[in-house]
């Protein structure tokens, strides 16, 4: 049985994780615009107008959306690509290739990075919209690729040698058998890649040039605040927009997760 | 009634990678391979080569020279310091993340069941995958001078706690959001959730049975979790050490928005590649965490942790 | 008349170096058009190997496969007139019954009318009308395994394949299927190379019957001519119980360096004109016969007796006298 103090330092943990967030949504409809005050002497909801007004926000989005897209389809290929050559593959590179795929995203942000931006200094390649995206790519392979190994993994291969069998050649097979089983995975990678895309801030920072996507925005307030309850009102658009995409994917694939609950 | 097969350009490509496996390896990887050797594996070589260049100081530009004087420089008293000092607070972080995890995931792996199991689970979750930096910007609102923490302490009478630790040199600062203990608590509220969810796995690996032998043979439920739990829970904790010390390690921006003025290692590089436009001295010294973390890495897998992952 | 199925010294080596299988060892077979024959063994023989390089699903490491006459040896299974059944029926979770079996006209782009038409049909054949327009997982074992007959015949291949299809069924459902096959396969006239390892089954269903053994064929025979006159050890003992006498024993009972001597020739009776005196040491009893274990010679002989014989089955440790015609004695090659 577990013990009374078990009990509240487990709870008091999870409320200590989750206060700041709901502190946020409290802000946004704070009335007070000169500062954090707590408690906030009123609510409203006319900070969500003016935000809705802020060009710089707006185009913030839409370039972090735009990054975010093609990351995620570049991600989609080079992980589908790499994940059918090694699901079921034993020669001896495959550990390698695997461990290469992760290093973007398990090094720390800011050796990624400065990697990228000395490569790039290195070939004069100037700094732009295709250098943020070249560096989103490069980490959000690996979470397509494992989402679509887990699924590939599961699949039945006498499925594939039926299919060839009863006519179909390499690439109706594909079409007709593969993407389909493969579907829901491939979704879920690419959720979760658009949304890994649209938070990050770290490598974005080395990579870009004069481009603001959202969170170099957010970033940027954080260190100067300009209009504070609009950036309130940001933050909570956020947590909304890229809570969904993951809550969705953890769904589409629950059945694929080893020792599953 | 016998209907033809069709004979195109896509059948005779599907035959020949069909009957030569290597061309249809080479196929599937070459493009990744092609992209992360190149821009990947070939940034991190120039990453290498450019932490052995110099900047001239007059030109501005970079030389090209084999040289080890970002080395010598790293040696100076403002970047050792800032190396100490970054290290002191990631290994803070870590253990102040070990005490704080352990209830929650030792309460998850042994008594939650169902529901519950699952709503922690994404309760835990949850924070691990919204943005980082509006994470950062919640608690830059609750550190505020005027925000809840400061409302909290004048309602329980302890302002005058707050203050003297505000003045302890080291640890304090100005006001809460710019001083070393507001980037401490930032810090491990950041990285927590790396550190349930490691230990959550390995205490769910303690069979039952050994805890009841424990137990059964007399020990006192502190004893048994010293001799007993803690020890197999070590390759969880080693696991999720790997996260919160490596993530410190690098990070430049919470320092940046938190921190009073003292530079940490993320910052120092930040800064000399971007404003000072010194590539090579920030690609030597951001060798430093390389090692710093290959070293914990090394000494990570002796105690277990890959296995826990 | 062209052989429907030929194999022509076909190999196949898995692994390099020192870790290298010879799964099918130097394989020559001919199978004629309109026959049921059954490669028959125990797992590991190199059986399954020999269908999934006729099927196209593994390339020979040397030799050549042919098909109605034509060299298909490096031709991937989609160029082959050859469908396959597959052991756990290999269906396509995501479509329907329907689509299943209409799968193969799909890839060969015929119009859905027409594909959906005939898939219907198929499920007539194999009796399963009705079912088109539910999902694999909704049906039983037995149903999924029609369904997989359906599909790998609609496309009317030369040559049917069957990977030990009827594994996993229970033992009256498997029964069943057995005579439907067999029944099905005289309807179409369709040539079927079926598989398995029990050798009742291979028996009972096969026009003729090949035995496997390490990778390689040791006979190729009618049922008759496997069980009666099998040509070495190992189809002597692997196609029904056999007493394979060497040495002494086989010179003191038959007069030959080495025999065979199937248990249900044998009979039991008096001594005048006995061929072996023995000793019972086990006594099994089967239902409808009776088998003993008989010391004599340094060896253990085994005789089946039916049930019904006015015969009193002798008790543990007696003295017996065992009987058997000449003819029920087969040479076998030595070693």
């Amino acid at each position: 049985m577990p013990s009374r103090w078990l009990r509240i330092s487990a709870w008091a943990v999870v409320l200590f994780l989750h206060i700041p967030l709901a502190l946020i949504v409290l802000y946004a409809f704070s009335a007070e615009d000169k500062s954090y005050v707590f408690p906030p002497p009123a609510l409203t909801t006319q900070w969500f107008a003016v935000a809705w007004e802020r060009e710089d926000v707006w185009d913030a989005i839409k370039l972090s959306f735009q990054v975010a897209a093609w990351s995620t389809a570049v991600a989609l290929v080079l992980g589908t690509l790499a994940a059918a050559a090694l699901a079921r593959a034993t020669f001896f590179g495959r550990d390698v290739i695997s461990l290469l795929l992760i290093l973007p995203i398990a090094l720390p942000g800011i050796i990624t990075g400065i990697a990228l931006r000395s490569g790039f200094h290195t070939l004069e390649i100037p700094f732009s919209f295709w250098t943020i995206v070249i560096g989103h790519a490069t980490f959000c392979v690996v979470v397509v690729f494992n989402n679509a190994v887990a699924r590939l993994r599961r699949l039945n291969p006498n499925l594939i040698e039926a299919s060839m069998d009863l006519g179909a050649d390499g690439f109706q097979t594909v079409r007709y058998i593969i993407l389909p089983q493969l579907g829901s995975a491939l979704l879920a990678g690419a959720l979760l890649a658009f949304a890994l895309s649209f938070d990050e801030v770290i490598v974005t920072t080395f990579t870009a040039g004069q481009q603001t996507t959202l969170p170099i925005w957010m970033l940027q307030e954080l260190i100067r605040p300009r209009q504070r309850p609009v950036t309130n009102v940001v933050a909570v658009v956020i947590i909304a927009l890229t809570f969904v995409p993951i809550l969705v994917a953890y769904l589409l694939t629950r059945a694929d997760e080893p020792g599953h609950r | 009634m016998h209907v033809d097969a069709p004979q195109g350009l896509s059948r005779r490509l599907s035959d020949l990678l069909y009957t030569r496996r290597g061309l249809l390896l080479l196929a599937l990887l070459g493009p990744v391979l092609l992209w992360f050797g190149v821009i990947y594996l070939g940034s991190l070589f120039a990453l290498l080569a450019n932490a052995f260049f110099r900047l001239d100081d007059f030109t501005g530009q970079v030389v090209r020279e084999v040289g080890f004087s970002n080395f010598v420089a790293l040696l100076e008293p403002a970047n050792l310091d800032s190396a100490r000092r970054t290290i002191v607070m990631a290994i803070a972080v870590t253990l102040a993340c070990t005490v704080l995890a352990f209830p929650l995931a030792y309460y998850m792996a042994r008594h939650a069941r169902g529901a519950q199991k699952a709503a922690l689970y994404i309760a835990v979750m949850l924070p691990l995958w919204s943005s980082y930096l509006v994470r950062l910007y919640a608690w830059k609102l609750l550190l505020a001078k005027e925000g809840a923490i400061s409302w909290l302490a004048q309602q329980l009478h302890a302002q005058w706690l707050l203050d003297a630790l505000l003045a302890t040199p080291a640890i304090g600062g100005p006001s809460l959001s710019f001083s070393t203990m507001g980037t401490f608590i930032v810090f491990v509220y950041m990285w927590l959730p790396f550190m349930v969810l490691p230990i959550m796995a390995a205490v769910e690996r303690i069979p039952a049975s050994t805890l009841e032998a424990s137990a059964d043979l007399g020990a006192h439920t502190a004893q048994t979790f010293r001799s007993v739990i803690l020890p197999l829970a070590m390759p969880g904790v080693a696991a999720g050490s790997i996260f919160t010390f490596s993530l410190t390690l690098g990070d430049y921006i919470i320092p940046q928005v938190i921190g009073d003025s003292t530079l940490y290692i993320g910052q120092i590089v930040y800064r000399q590649q971007g404003v000072a436009g010194n590539i090579p001295f920030a690609a030597a010294f951001s060798l430093v965490p390389i090692v710093v973390i290959g070293v914990y890495l090394w000494l990570a897998k002796r105690k277990g942790a890959f296995d826990a992952l | 008349m062209t052989a429907a199925v030929s194999l022509d010294r076909v190999s196949c080596t898995f692994g390099t170096g020192a870790q290298a299988v010879r799964a099918v060892d130097s394989v020559d077979l001919n199978i004629d058009a309109g026959e049921f024959f059954t490669l028959l063994g125990p797992s590991g023989s190199g059986k399954t190997t020999v269908l999934r390089m006729i099927g196209g699903f593994t390339l020979p490491s040397s030799g050549r496969v042919f098909i109605g006459g034509q060299d298909v040896s490096h031709q991937p299974p989609y160029a082959r007139p050859v469908n396959t059944v597959f052991q756990d029926y290999a269906l396509f979770p995501h479509m329907s019954v329907r689509d299943n079996v209409a799968y193969p006209l799909m890839v060969r782009k015929a119009p859905r009318a027409l594909r959906e038409a005939k898939a219907d049909q198929l499920l007539t054949l194999v009796q399963l009308p009705g079912v088109g327009s539910r999902r694999p997982a909704q049906l039983s074992g037995g149903q999924r395994q029609r369904v997989a007959l359906a599909r790998a015949l609609i496309s009317e291949p030369q040559v049917l394949l069957l990977d030990e299809p009827l594994g996993a069924l229970d033992l009256k459902l498997r029964e069943q299927m057995q005579s439907e096959l067999k029944t099905l396969q005289r309807r179409l006239g369709i040539t079927f190379l079926f598989i398995t390892h029990d050798q009742h089954e291979a028996l009972s269903m096969s026009d003729r019957i090949g035995v496997f053994n390490q990778g390689r064929l040791e006979q190729v025979g009618t049922p008759q001519q496997v069980y009666d006159t099998p040509t070495t050890r190992f189809v002597a003992q692997f196609v029904g119980a056999a007493n394979v006498l060497q040495g002494e024993a086989a010179q003191r009972l038959t007069g030959m360096a080495c025999a065979m001597l199937r248990p249900e020739r044998i009979t039991l009776g008096p001594q005048a004109g006995a061929k072996a005196e023995g000793q019972v040491s086990e006594v099994q009893y089967f239902g409808s016969f009776t088998r003993l274990k008989v010391q004599t010679w340094g060896t253990s002989v085994q005789a089946d007796l039916p049930t019904g014989s006015a015969l009193m089955v002798p008790p543990l440790s007696a003295t017996v006298h065992l009987h058997w015609d000449a003819g029920a004695v087969h040479a076998l090659a030595t070693g």
